[in-house]
């Protein structure tokens, strides 16, 4: 498929909206692209498919080559330019996936964002879930968490996550959030009407919540979940704007399932692994998508967090600049370049409609685990951090082990760093390895590799 | 297809995660924590958060909401640390 003078192929990491879009608007300009992404269907977060339907309803133009089922794992520069892409395809987390290396001049990242969860006591019981989690397994799998179930959090997302809930048969109890984002948008008008496609969906969501007698509730939160082997109750209350509890405002809901979510966190390794700087957290992108590395583009939420349709304008003008490096000669995507100022506008107005307050360190008690993994309790957090006078991140994982789990800080990150006062929360990002692998595999000789450019 | 979960047999559908299975059996939990021995299930169910860790096939710390199952796979809840196959 590679026209004259244009080398391949385009690498592209991440099969959701933004993936999508940039390889197929690579692969309209005649370089072949590689898309990779672990899971078995294309369509990322927003548009999971059902796995068990069998068929995967999106198509990629051809010159694409679809890898499902498959794990970038690391990435390292070339001397004289591109990058080398370790992959591993096979069942997840398999002793036996197949390894295979492929060199790149033009790289797209598009790995997307996962739920922000904040802890509070017996968030680490099972029956506590993040709203995305509830959305993936009643859009993939179509399983319901629960019976009566509790959506807390903050930001439009968790209106989607109460609907999907709905449809897969669950009784949804309410739906609480932190914010006072009414007010937050009307100070905001510029934001709100760059978001407006999103607001009809929003809209939607709320005739939705009416018609099931759904509660919404503002700046309310569930600040403790109760039970001995899974979540039987919770308790909610009211929040200052600060998000401190409002003494005596506490009520105890019964539950068998709550679904949290404070906004997104970006899936960041691989970028971090090609040292493509950040900004505010999200990888630092210039108008065509290109990060501070040469030959690496970053698009979709990994930039910042505006929907799938700010993410697959991303994508696309991604697509075309990598095309472009590599020798293609595109006219400027005037449309998609539009979608994405107006994108970015909203994604800053949504940042500052639904920031995380500082308020929830108060619904900590000194038991709470703040590292799930290591399962390392507030109390013993701030002990350690203080009695060792640890100022950095490497040196609070060390004396506390939050973030040296399985999970490598992914959840507790943000939160440990929120806590501890330590200046650069990315550094938990900072991950030898992007996706895990085992022992076994890393033994394993490298498969023969071909030279980025060819 | 056919699996065995905890040495039962049973029935089930391709594109069946082991986490979906799980859960659509009404299970919420299938391993404890190294540490203080909690159980712990489903978290942010997509990989993030190796929470739902399982043994499959006699290999541990697979991700159960990332791992679809197959035809005569063998599953296990996980005690604690289980050491590599
Ligand atoms: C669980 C979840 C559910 C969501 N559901 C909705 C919803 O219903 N409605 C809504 O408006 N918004 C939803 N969102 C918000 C959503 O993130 C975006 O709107 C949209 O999906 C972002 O598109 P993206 O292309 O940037 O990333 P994503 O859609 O997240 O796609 C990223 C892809 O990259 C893959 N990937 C990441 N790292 C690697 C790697 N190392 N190797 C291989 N593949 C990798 C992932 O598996 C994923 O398929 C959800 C978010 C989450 C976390
Ligand atoms: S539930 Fe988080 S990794 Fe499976």
């Amino acid at each position: 498929m590679s026209g004259p003078g244009v080398a391949g192929p385009v690498v592209v990491i991440g099969g959701g909206p933004a993936g999508m879009a940039a390889a197929r608007a690579a692969a309209r300009l005649g370089v072949r692209v590689l898309l990779v992404d672990s899971g078995a269907m294309l369509g990322g977060q927003y548009h999971r498919q059902n796995s068990l339907a069998g068929r995967d309803l999106f198509a990629l133009p051809p010159g694409v080559e679809h890898l499902p089922h498959t794990v970038v794992w690391a990435l390292e520069p070339v001397p004289g330019g591109g990058h080398r892409v370790h992959l591993r395809t096979g069942p997840a987390d398999g002793p036996g996936r197949t390894g295979r290396e492929v060199g790149t001049r033009a790289l797209v990242l598009a790995t997307g964002a996962y739920d922000r969860a904040l802890p509070f006591p017996g968030w680490d019981l099972p029956g506590v879930y993040t709203a995305g989690a509830a959305q993936a397994l009643a859009k993939g799998q179509g399983v319901r968490v629960g019976e009566r179930v509790l959506v807390a959090g903050t930001g439009p997302f968790l209106l989607p996550v109460a609907a999907s809930l709905t449809a897969a048969g669950a009784g949804v109890a309410g739906v609480l959030e932190a914010a006072e984002p009414v007010t937050a948008w009307l100070r905001r008008p510029a934001g709100a009407v760059a978001g407006w496609r999103k607001f009809g969906e929003l809209a939607g969501y709320a005739a939705l919540l009416a018609r099931h007698r759904i509660p919404y509730r503002r700046r309310t939160a569930v600040v403790a979940a109760h039970g001995t082997d899974r979540v039987e109750a919770v308790t909610t209350a009211r929040l200052t704007p600060g998000w401190e509890t409002v003494p005596g405002s506490e009520r105890r809901v019964e539950a068998d399932a709550v679904c949290v979510g404070f906004g997104f966190v970006p899936q960041v390794e691989t970028a971090l692994a090609a040292g493509c700087a950040l900004d505010g957290g999200f990888v630092a992108v210039d108008a065509a998508q290109a990060t501070s590395v040469p030959g690496v583009f970053a698009a979709g939420e990994l930039t910042g967090v505006g929907g799938a349709g700010p993410a697959a304008a991303e994508g696309e003008v991604a697509g075309v600049a990598a095309a472009k490096l590599l020798g293609a000669r595109p006219a400027p995507p005037a449309a998609a370049l539009r979608r994405v100022r107006a994108g970015r506008g909203f994604a800053a107005a949504l940042a500052r409609a639904y920031p995380v307050r500082d308020g929830w360190r108060t619904w900590l008690a000194d038991d709470t685990l703040v590292c799930r993994c290591e399962e390392v309790p507030y109390g013993e957090l701030r002990r350690s951090v203080q009695e060792r006078e640890a100022l950095g991140v490497r040196a609070v994982k060390l004396v506390s082990r939050a973030g040296l789990g399985q999970c490598q800080g992914r959840v507790c990150g943000p939160n440990v760093a929120c806590l501890t006062g330590v200046p650069d929360a990315a550094a938990f990002a900072r991950r030898p390895i992007a996706s895990p692998v085992r022992l076994g595999e890393l033994a394993e000789p490298p498969p023969a590799e071909p030279e980025p450019g060819t | 297809m056919i699996v065995r979960v905890d040495g039962e047999e049973l029935v089930t559908e391709s594109g069946r995660t082991v986490a979906g299975l799980l859960l659509a059996l009404g299970r919420v939990s299938w391993r404890t924590t190294r540490g203080g021995g909690r159980p712990r299930g489903v978290f942010c169910g997509i990989g993030v958060c190796h929470d739902c860790l399982v043994v499959v096939n006699g290999a541990a710390d697979v991700r159960a909401c990332q791992r679809l199952v197959r035809d005569g796979d063998d599953i296990r809840t996980q005690d604690g640390a289980e050491l590599p196959a």
